[in-house]
């Protein structure tokens, strides 16, 4: 028992650890600002640990990037603008969502193209299985026939 | 033959990793080459009264260096802003990023200053405007403020050689 609760205290000791990246309180008008504040820091990548989002990351730059974002949520800036003020600094690979264009079309619709192949290729190798089996059977029925008296 | 649509298969596949091996995922294209400097206009490292803004890197081909002191690969890179100084060849400008006055101060006069003016970005505004995201970072700009070329990390000797210097020489032939 004794046990049992010192990891419970352990776990909760690193649970808030853990959970310190994104805790800075920050206060806005209302819960739609609250909502888009979040989602905008789970969508957009932090620079400097790149697999994390700046809601994750406990880099300073990605301190600074939560700053401004809140700034200008306060200031009344749409996704898009706000999106755009970084993508501006730092390219479209802050987007975890890449926008659609000529260089990222392989990247968007390439899993497609191998799906379609992989569909391809299954069919022509049952209809073959299947062709396979037939000539067998037929073969076979022939073989049976000529054995007949 | 019963194992050609696999081989060619796997013979893709390891090209393609093979090519995803050799790229470097550390290495973000600036969206800002091609671009004016972004503006900015701060106090300098040595005397706050004085300012250096985008507008005086003009006019003639100079590299802008981010650094820091609290940072450790800009201290590798260093001896050689120090000796492209010594030599003359271009005019380098410092941001000096997120550091303490006192500190910047003290690493330039212990490591030598190879900077013609440092600006004093305290809060990284200015640093954020021009998409900084690890220092040092090293900008090309050319006679009409635009960013030609941006190295992120430390400066290497093969970096300078066969990327920046020969770069800097081609801007700086007079235009016709």
């Amino acid at each position: 028992m004794r046990h049992f609760r010192l990891a419970t205290w352990l776990s909760g000791l690193l649970l808030a650890f853990n959970a310190a990246a994104a805790d800075v309180p920050f206060v806005f008008e209302d819960d739609t600002d609250a909502e888009r504040y979040q989602r905008l820091v789970e969508e957009l990548r932090c620079l400097v640990c790149q697999n994390q989002s700046l809601a994750d990351s406990h880099a300073d730059l990605a301190q600074d990037l939560r700053d401004e974002i809140y700034r200008m949520i306060g200031d009344g800036l749409s996704d898009e603008e706000i999106a755009g003020f970084l993508v501006d600094r730092y390219g479209d690979f802050v987007l975890y969502r890449p926008p659609l264009k000529a260089s990222t079309v392989l990247l968007w619709f390439g899993p497609f193209l191998i799906f379609i192949a992989a569909v391809f290729i299954a069919v022509r190798f049952l209809r073959r299985q299947a062709a396979r089996m037939d000539a067998d059977g037929q073969a076979a029925a022939t073989e049976a026939e000529g054995e007949r008296p | 033959m019963r194992y050609s649509i696999p081989l060619v298969v796997f013979v893709l596949l390891v090209a393609l990793l093979g090519i995803g091996l050799k790229l470097d995922p550390g290495h973000v294209p600036s969206p800002l080459i091609g671009k004016p400097l972004p503006a900015f206009s701060l106090p300098t490292l040595h005397d706050e009264k004085k300012v250096l803004a985008s507008g005086d890197l003009r006019d003639e081909v100079a590299l802008l260096n981010v650094w820091a002191s609290w940072c450790v690969a800009c201290r590798t890179e260093h001896p050689l802003l120090v000796a492209l100084k010594q030599n003359g060849r271009v005019n380098i400008y410092g941001l000096n990023y997120k550091d303490d006055r006192q500190d910047a101060l003290d690493w330039l006069a212990r490591l030598g200053d190879p900077y013609r003016a440092s600006a004093f970005d305290r809060d990284g505004r200015a640093g954020l405007d021009m998409g900084v995201y690890g220092v040092p970072e090293t900008f090309v700009i050319d006679r009409n403020g635009i960013i030609r070329y941006k190295h992120i990390g430390p400066i290497t000797p093969d970096v300078l050689e066969k990327k920046l210097l020969p770069l800097i020489r081609a801007l700086e032939a007079p235009a016709t």
